[in-house]
């Protein structure tokens, strides 16, 4: 992009220009997320409690609630406690937020649609996702209430109970797969909903409801909010938080939700690729044109964030169906269960791809995608780089 | 106006951030301050790695360093918890200690880093951009690991080439040695007491 804007004006004006928009699409994005959520949840939970939620502002289904809500928020007096660390107290939220938005860098939205590509982006996501711990413990100890440390300190023990689970179950698609790659993940499940990772085994399908578990648990929502706890802890780490940092706290878990279930739907759900591959039919490839290329995407784009909202919409039907978990309840969770789970579902996924490399019940067409693309993995293939022998040397051939 | 290399100005932005921190933490009394300034030096620090391309090692330094500075944090908030705001004097004979063990480090650093003879010399300017840098590293890592070293293709010299053993001897020692770990961990911080009769808060 950079590039082809260069022809027009300086490469170096280009380049800070195409990392500011990239930066404020993926901003957009996880604001209107934020915004429509924050109705969603409000209307879900209502209904859920056979009520109506919000009905005034903004016509029959308050639509214009989001916005309601932040003007008040912005309009609100933004408090430090006497006793509060100012500095940490006030730039606490930010981190939560910005470590947030920083995994929307790494997360693609359609083949190539992605910010920065990189080798390893799910191990990117991973550790930036668990920075965002740093803003809850820091909110916590800044407040000097002790509302908000219990807060932090529940906080700390459950990014440790789940956080081991989590990666445990993003290994297997990961294996199944054979590169951290989101982008080559999203385009080797392309074809039909067979070809989507949850029904590539068995062992796959069991996982994902381990990683969906732990994602609910990164979300600090119920029933692994413990951290908030309303009906402990006053509200937890945000307890002495008012008006627009309180309402950045906010945006940040919303945030969290939409990046836990784009990783579920870009690893499990297809990405990209639909239940039916419309675009395969339609033939829009860039073969064709460049623009039709360009409408596939598209296409893909609203196709990964319909499955994204709808995953969201599941993970807020959780947190008004399921009461909260005690913090000995959540470790065991993580770790008696979630753990060992993982381990096993890795254990057969790894015997599964051994036994039927080509897939038992549907035939996975796109796999082996990317072997073709490495040329390490082709330089292997023809022999160019041998085994260890016996004795440990290796040789060249 | 002149061109600006944005490379150039990040990584002298993170570099500033990483140094300017890191004395920070040294002249913080507090110990959840010094933890922050700490987490902030090592994440600059990483985001020096990506700026060189090297991503996986730049997520590895996030995951391992900086995760693992969360632990300390814990524990600085836990044990700071009832006086909030409690510092930590250094005596005398530790900041002399200190100063002999981080002076002689860093003497020893600025020799390694002045006899760079490129720094002196002519610069290779890179034209790429960043994007096309970026090649598949970690492929390379992981295979090495489980005993296929494919940076024997470059290697020009052939006698060279049959001592670049791959890593899976070293790979399989830290396993089974971190397994032990884990395992001696479970095994102290197992609860020693006998099973009570009533329920009790003890979990919590």
């Amino acid at each position: 992009m950079a590039e082809y804007l260069s022809q027009y004006i300086p490469y170096w004006i280009a380049y800070a220009l195409i990392g500011l928009i990239q930066a404020g699409l993926l901003l957009a994005l996880m604001l209107v997320t934020v915004a429509v959520f924050t109705w969603v949840e409000r209307k879900v939970s209502a209904r859920i409690q056979d009520r109506l939620g919000p009905t005034r502002r903004g016509g029959r289904f308050g639509w214009l609630q989001p916005p309601a809500d932040g003007i008040k928020l912005l309009l609100k007096e933004d408090l430090v406690p006497k006793n509060a660390d100012a500095f940490f107290f006030r730039i606490a939220p930010y981190i939560c937020f910005c470590t947030t938005l920083c995994v929307f860098m790494a997360i693609p939205f359609a083949d190539g649609w992605v910010a920065e590509r990189l080798n390893t982006g799910i191990f990117f996501v991973l550790a930036i996702a668990g920075l965002g711990v740093f803003g809850v413990v820091m909110a916590g100890y800044s407040s000097g209430s002790k509302w908000s440390l219990f807060g932090a300190m529940r906080e700390a023990t459950q990014v440790i109970s789940y956080e081991v689970p989590m990666a445990m179950a993003l290994v297997v698609p990961v294996m199944v797969a054979g590169t951290m790659d989101l982008v080559t993940i999203g385009n080797m499940q392309a074809g039909w909903f067979t070809n989507w990772f949850i029904f590539h085994d068995p062992f796959t399908f069991i996982v994902f409801w381990v990683y969906f578990t732990c994602a609910v648990a990164s979300t600090n929502r119920a029933p692994f909010d413990l951290p908030e706890a309303e009906s402990e802890l006053v509200a937890g780490f945000m307890t002495e938080y008012s008006g627009f940092r309180w309402a950045i706290f906010f945006m940040a878990e919303y945030g969290s939700m939409l990046v836990v279930s784009c990783l579920a739907v870009i690893l499990f759900f297809g990405a990209w690729n639909g239940p039916i591959p419309v675009t395969q039919f339609l033939g829009l490839t860039n073969d064709l044109h460049p623009i039709a290329g360009f409408a596939a995407n598209l296409l893909g784009l609203a196709n990964c964030l319909i499955k994204a909202c709808i995953c969201m919409t599941v993970i807020v039907w959780v947190r008004w169906s399921l009461p909260r978990l005690r913090i000995d309840q959540v470790m065991a969770t993580c770790w008696k269960y979630c753990v060992p789970l993982a381990a096993a579902m890795l254990l057969g996924a790894m015997l599964w791809s051994y036994a039927f490399p080509a897939g038992l019940l549907f035939r996975n067409q796109a796999f082996g995608y990317a072997s073709e693309k490495s040329d390490v993995m082709s330089d292997i293939k023809n022999g160019k780089v041998a085994r260890a022998e016996k004795g440990g040397r290796q040789t060249w051939k | 106006m002149e061109m600006i290399n944005w490379h150039t100005c990040f990584f002298l932005l993170f570099a500033l951030i990483s140094c300017g921190f890191a004395i920070a933490i040294v002249a913080s009394s507090n110990v959840v301050r010094m933890a922050f300034y700490l987490i902030i030096t090592l994440g600059s620090v990483a985001g020096l790695f990506f700026l060189a391309g090297a991503d996986f090692i730049g997520a590895v330094q996030l995951m391992v360093y900086v995760g693992g500075t969360l632990v300390l944090l814990v524990f600085g908030v836990m044990l700071t918890a009832r006086s909030p705001f409690v510092s930590m004097r250094t005596g005398g004979s530790q900041w002399i200690l200190a100063t002999i063990v981080g002076g002689s480090l860093l003497v020893i650093l600025l020799q390694a880093a002045f006899s760079v003879e490129n720094w002196s010399g002519e610069r290779i300017v890179q034209t790429t951009s960043a994007q096309q840098q970026i090649s598949p590293t970690s492929t390379k890592i992981g295979l090495s690991l489980i005993g296929l070293r494919v940076d024997q293709l470059e290697q020009q010299d052939e006698t060279l080439r049959a001592g670049m053993s791959g890593y899976l001897l070293v790979f399989e020692i830290i396993s089974v040695h971190l397994l032990v770990v884990l395992v001696g961990a479970a095994y102290l911080a197992r609860a020693k007491r006998r099973p009570l009769k009533e329920p009790s808060n003890s979990k919590l």
